[in-house]
């Protein structure tokens, strides 16, 4: 992807919109995501949140934001999206709202609410077109409760729900679900995968995003500290190495066509993002799955694979690799 | 003033025309549809200016419906039964949200087994939520308690979203000449939706929903709830009394139906009061001292109203049209709680259970609940258990259709 308005770092605001102080978790990976979209996207913004760890983000009389808010429930952050966004209109062409001070509406949820419980309302609000954004940010679990199975799970993950016993010595067994191709296959106007550790990247998508209406996705793998077991400062490092081994691929899909933004030249071992994360030991110790592994490394290249092979870029991808 | 053939389900749909209503989400259930039909016809024809948006669930809708109402819309929607249930998450989100929105039910029994004609059961499970609930009898009243309930919710010391319920069929089909205010009229008894409050569209940033982790916190927002339905409950009488004044149709709390003298009184609520009515005007010409209280405010309750209405009499029946399995009739325990203490509350005060499923009262069960209130049971067990109605024709119905489902009976021989 050629970048036109992010170039280098000090394209990036130092504007604050997302302060520091807030309640999550000390190297939360989807707060740094968010900061950096929040930067790129600008002032006037309404985020409509659903249950997760975000929720945390409004905690009375604290938030950590200067934007408005509205904490929905777990099913329907889109559903009140769209009801912000019609009445905004409603009072616009009633003169009671100047266009100056229109916002724009950004849905804030994990992958729980993503994948699973407000998937319905997710995919009628792409159906309508409503214009609005929705970043998701994507810690593969329901962490927020303790870090149990969703559907973002990676296979070989262990969970609160899928321990690591005798009986079931990989975690979970299935492959996770794709979602940007769930969005994608809707054509809206924008989807797109970031990661904090790549913040030219990520600005650059919101940018490009902003000038379309319509249903816009950013899904932002977000290393969980306490569920993916790693250090807080390993946050970005983790970001980085899904990007590098080839595991997190940065794409965006504009009206359905796909494109790779960043392709690593030279793949690291798949091995390298595992090992240094608590979720998949199980994978190393006490004794070596080497077959675990191979399937991983044996997905991810499988998927990069289609896309050096792919003629037409709007022939669907499986992302199954991803996990 | 137009006086037209409405059902009840257009007279609903007239009233938020009426209201100018800026957003109408939706969602399809029967008996509920033709109220955003009517609504989607005029909007399409251009006769409304509201705009519409159809959601994937009652879920999603009422999410929409308080996210505007937060954002500073007038807001309209409308459901039934299963709808209701199935964004019942929502109702308590909205009430909490301080969002006042109109939300019409039409009553529907829920499954299982599903069922089309109405009982209580689904209105009455959104008591606790801190929606206000109006109930009407009329397609008359529907009209007009969906326009109080506006003034009412929006009110500065209310703000609270109101349900206006009406029966399935009985009122959503049925059609009866209704008096449609002229729209002027409506304007000056309901003036534009100018809220009062911080709303998502202001000038300044705002958080709502945020979460709090003080118990102290949260008890005092849900007491912030309880004490703006006492506010209502004030206001009630101010806003019913200006509405008479402009319109000239009086609504209290609860309706009195020949209770001057009566020593023994019915009390019902929604469309079957009309079957409750008929009964106690033939019971009045057998020369029986019985009258009818029709309980039209349920949210908040008008404990003092009942006391009014209910003391001094020589006994009560609470009909409920719902049913607390396990326990009983509903309104029956709430009336109950509000007699309790009083010197002069009535000595009997029973339960009767009928109407589901939109089942038909029988004349004869009338004068059985009368026989039963002039001669009350004495045991323990029979005063507090509840009596539900079911005949022995019924029975044999019943029993008939268990031969033909198990196979030892033709249904051509039913």
């Amino acid at each position: 992807m050629k970048r036109e308005a992010y170039r280098s770092l000090r394209n990036i605001s130092r504007e604050e919109p997302l302060g520091p102080g807030g309640s999550l978790c000390a190297g939360c990976g989807g707060l740094l995501a968010l900061r950096l979209f929040h930067k790129a996207l600008g002032e006037n913004v309404i985020f409509v949140n659903a249950a997760g760890c975000f929720s945390l983000l409004a905690l009375f009389p604290f938030t950590p934001l200067r934007s408005s808010w509205l904490y929905t429930a777990m099913a329907c952050a889109p559903a009140g999206a769209q009801g912000i966004r019609d009445a905004l209109d409603i009072l616009r062409e009633r003169g009671k709202l100047a266009p100056a001070a229109d916002r724009k509406v950004v849905v804030v949820t994990g992958d729980g609410a993503a994948q699973d419980i407000g998937l319905q309302s997710t995919m009628a609000a792409i159906h309508r077109g409503l214009d609005f954004y929705y970043f998701c940010y994507d810690n593969e679990a329901y962490a927020n409760t303790g870090f149990q199975t969703s559907a973002s799970t990676p296979y070989g993950s262990r969970t609160a729900t899928a321990p690591i016993t005798p009986a079931f010595p990989l975690g979970v067994v299935q492959q996770r679900r794709d979602l940007f191709e769930i969005w994608r296959v809707q054509k809206p106007p924008y989807v797109a995968t970031v990661s904090a550790a790549d913040p030219l990247d990520l600005s650059e998508k919101v940018y490009r995003a902003s000038k379309l209406s319509g249903p816009k996705l950013f899904i932002a793998l977000s290393p969980c500290p306490p569920g993916w077991e790693a250090e807080p400062e390993k946050s970005v490092e983790l970001a980085r190495l899904a990007v590098e081994t080839g595991i997190w691929p940065l794409k965006e899909a504009v009206y359905g066509q796909v494109s790779h933004t960043k392709v690593p030249r030279r793949f690291k071992p798949v091995e390298e993002y595992l090992a240094s994360q608590g979720r998949f030991r199980h994978l190393f110790e006490p004794k070596r799955n080497d077959e675990a592994i191979a399937r991983i490394q044996a997905a991810v290249e499988k998927y990069w694979k289609a896309v050096s092979d792919a003629v037409a870029p709007q022939e669907p991808l499986s992302n199954e690799a991803v996990g | 003033m137009a006086r037209a053939l409405l059902t009840g389900n257009s007279a609903a749909a007239w009233a938020a025309r009426l209201a100018e209503v800026d957003y109408v989400p939706a969602f399809p259930i029967t008996p509920q549809t033709e109220i955003v039909e009517t609504l989607a016809r005029w909007i399409h024809t251009g006769e409304i200016q509201a705009r519409m948006v159809t959601m994937d669930s009652e879920h999603s809708m009422l999410a929409a419906a308080g996210a505007a109402a937060a954002t500073g819309a007038r807001v309209f929607t409308a459901t039934s039964s299963q709808g209701l249930v199935y964004g019942f998450e929502m109702l308590y989100v909205l009430a909490g949200l301080r969002a006042p929105l109109v939300l019409v039910n039409v009553s529907r029994a829920l499954s299982h087994p599903i069922t089309l004609e109405p009982d209580h059961n689904d209105v009455l499970a959104a008591r606790d939520t801190g929606f206000l609930q109006f109930h009407a009898e009329s397609c008359q009243e529907v009209l007009d308690s969906i326009l109080m309930a506006y003034r009412l919710a929006e009110h500065e010391r209310v703000l609270l979203p109101a349900i206006v319920n009406l029966d399935g069929f009985y009122l959503s089909f049925t059609r009866e000449a209704v008096e449609i205010p002229e729209p002027a009229d409506v304007k000056s008894f309901l003036p534009g939706f100018e809220p009062a409050y911080p709303h998502l569209s202001g000038p300044a940033p705002l958080a709502l929903g945020a979460a709090v982790l003080d118990p102290a916190l949260y008890t005092f927002f849900k007491y912030q709830m309880h004490h703006a339905t006492e506010n209502a409950l004030a206001l009630y009488p101010e806003i019913a009394a200006e509405f008479a004044g402009r319109f000239g149709r009086r609504y209290g709390m609860i309706e009195e139906f020949m209770l001057d003298d009566a020593d023994y009184v019915i009390v019902m609520t929604n469309s079957f009061a009309s079957m409750g009515k008929a009964e106690v005007k033939r019971l009045r010409r057998e020369g029986k001292k019985i009258g009818l209280a029709r309980l039209r405010l349920i949210r908040p309750f008008p404990h003092r109203e009942i006391q009014r209405v209910l003391r001094g009499r020589k006994g009560a029946a609470v009909i409920d049209q719902n049913i607390s399995v396990g326990k009983g009739g509903i309104l029956f325990s709430e009336i109950a709680s509000a007699l309790y203490g009083l010197p002069d509350r009535p000595p009997a005060l029973l339960s009767f259970i009928g109407g589901l499923g939109g089942r038909r009262f029988r004349p004869e069960e009338f004068d059985g609940i009368l026989a039963r209130l002039e001669a009350p049971p004495e045991s323990p067990e029979e005063i507090a258990r509840p009596y539900l109605l079911f005949s022995d024709e019924e029975c044999r119905d019943v029993g008939r259709y268990f031969s033909v489902a198990s196979g030892e009976e033709k249904s051509h021989e039913a």
